[in-house]
């Protein structure tokens, strides 16, 4: 019978197991075969070659790169405060989290709609500012003649589209914090910049630590609103797997860029990890 | 009522601003929304003259008509559909057992089931896609509902397994002991006492499942041809649209995903902000 007992949780866990053992270790064992053989050679660096000599390959590593770094700040600032504002419980606050939450249902590609309505050349944005008299004609924004416009639109578009994500984690991580901390600094005196300072940053840490680890991660695979707002005049990793497998059906370099995407996700994380130290008890991973 | 004095004096010190700075990034936030419903609501001659009013001078569903009407976009819907009812089905078969046994359970390695599947939740989605575009092209399931359905799954199992073990934390594991000192056996117990607890929350995790799979455009176009999703048709025939096609595609999109969020906004906080604390 305590045979039985301690044999259960596995037989639970089992189903899961197998599954994530056919869909996670196999593939990720795979792509690095295809990233590194062909039908000929059991070991090649060809794809590597031909990926590092390819015209899109430099654009695509600094695009992917420059958009996670000007994109995540803003977002953290931008869910923060949001989340401060929700965590006030004021009333009707319940109402503004869910219309902040809003975009946290709408795809990437539903997204790179949205803004493309905006940002097109008889777009939203064009009519309002001539309606306003700020333009004389039509700006085209969206033009390979343009490209920090497109940047600008892309940044638009993700930060309003992943930042509630951002927000309800560290929403959550807010609503962690003891009271008695906070009252306590009334007690002393304190302001609320000294409160958001010295409490309440310290001690959303890990909440913090998850969302860059999340947004990151995330903000690498970003593909719709650029395959929509800038088809390949922005190139990012994540777009040129795909290209690399849809239009020139090569697996084997869309399998390197997927391989390279990941040991920049696996530094990235790790290196969030080692400079953002939260003690144990306090990991509140993603 | 004990409200948290730190809030209320901030609300007090600036409540003027505070609001003004709240429906700013509310507004921010709907504007769009409502900018893509005007652009979907749009004639299409309307669409294409300069200068255009914002809002549009007659409210026309055309495009919408247009849209649905076009070649594979009913049959991609109904690809979408049911490959986020397959992904559901299985995700919960396989998933809620493991999230049962999280909650239940202490056994050896269970910190390191856990590790693992935060773990796989860091993988980027084009390093599973394309492998396994190679290994169902072998498997004979490259473009079929089920091919599309298993990879939404690999992407919704690891959190369908955290989230039914908080939702099932939640249940005192009292009550299913005191079922079982009442005559019942393990499974009646978990049938009559824990699942009419859960049930709600099950069908929260059930609804973001389908809302995660209804948007998935990478893997969902890398592993279809024919029987392509509705946004892996969208993406394919991008290029050779006209915008109001676009702007009633992204708005026919993007509707039914709100309303779900809309359903299961009281357990967003809950989902997202799960924590692997002891």
């Amino acid at each position: 019978m305590d045979c039985r007992r301690t044999a259960l949780p596995y037989f639970l866990l089992a189903p899961t197991l197998i599954f994530l053992l056919f869909f996670f270790v196999v593939p990720l064992f795979q792509v690095i075969g295809l990233a590194f053989s062909s039908e000929h050679s059991i070991f090649t660096l060809r794809h590597f070659n031909r990926m590092f000599g390819d015209i899109y390959y430099q654009d695509a590593v600094i695009n992917t790169l420059k958009m996670a770094v000007i994109i995540i700040p803003i977002q953290l600032v931008v869910a923060f405060l949001s989340a401060l504002i929700i965590n006030k419980r004021f009333k009707g606050s319940t109402l503004f989290l869910y219309i902040y939450a809003i975009p946290l249902g709408i795809s990437e590609l539903g997204a790179g709609l949205i803004w493309l309505s905006i940002f097109t050349e008889k777009g939203y944005l064009n009519s309002i500012l001539y309606q306003l008299g700020i333009l004389k004609e039509a700006v085209i924004y969206l033009s390979y003649q343009s490209p920090q416009w497109i940047m600008t639109a892309i940044v638009i578009t993700e930060v309003w589209r992943a930042t509630p994500l951002v927000m309800i984690i560290l929403l959550s991580g807010l609503q962690m914090i003891a009271k008695d901390y906070l009252e306590a600094a009334d007690i002393f005196g304190a302001n609320w910049w000294q409160k958001v300072w010295l409490i309440i940053l310290p001690l959303l840490k890990p909440s913090i630590q998850s969302a860059l680890i999340i947004r990151t991660l995330l903000a690498f695979q970003v593909f719709g609103p650029i395959i929509v707002l800038a088809g390949r005049l922005f190139p990012v990793m994540a777009s040129e797997s795909f290209f690399w497998y849809t239009l020139i059906r090569n697996e084997h370099v869309a399998a390197t860029y997927a391989l390279l995407l990941m040991v920049i996700s696996m530094i990235i994380t790790w290196s969030y990890l080692v400079f953002l130290k939260t003690k144990d008890e306090q990991v509140g991973v993603l | 009522m004990k409200r948290d004095s730190w809030q209320r004096s901030a609300i007090t010190s600036s409540s003027v601003g505070f609001y003004l700075g709240a429906s700013l990034i509310a507004l921010c936030t709907l504007t769009p929304i409502i900018l893509i419903a005007f652009a979907a609501l749009t004639s299409r001659a309307e669409l294409y003259t300069w200068p255009r009013s914002i809002i549009p001078t007659k409210f026309s569903l055309d495009n919408l008509k247009y849209f649905i009407n076009a070649y594979g976009v009913l049959k991609s819907t109904f690809n979408s559909i049911l490959v986020a009812m397959v992904t559901i089905l299985l995700s919960l078969l396989i998933g809620a057992p493991a999230g049962y046994a999280l909650s239940r359970f202490r056994f050896r390695g269970k910190e390191a089931f856990k590790l693992g599947i935060l773990i796989t939740r860091m993988f980027p989605t084009s390093l599973l896609a394309i492998p396994l575009a190679v290994m169902f092209l072998r498997w004979r399931i490259y473009d079929t509902i089920l091919g599309v359905s298993l990879m939404h799954t690999s992407l919704s199992l690891p959190f369908t397994v955290l989230i039914t073990a908080s939702l099932f934390l939640k249940v005192p594991y009292e009550l299913e002991e005191a079922a079982l000192t009442l005559g019942c056996n393990r499974i009646t117990a978990f049938i009559h006492v824990s699942l009419p607890l859960i049930l709600p929350g099950l069908a929260a995790a059930g609804i973001f499942t389908f809302v995660t799979s209804w948007n998935e455009v990478f893997a969902a176009s890398i592993l279809t041809v024919q029987n392509r999703t509705l946004p892996a048709h969208i993406m394919a025939t991008l290029e050779a649209s006209p915008l109001n096609f676009k702007f009633a595609g992204g708005f026919f999109m993007i509707i039914p995903a709100i309303v779900f969020i809309f359903i299961i906004r009281k357990y967003l906080l809950s989902m997202w902000g799960i924590s692997v604390n002891k």
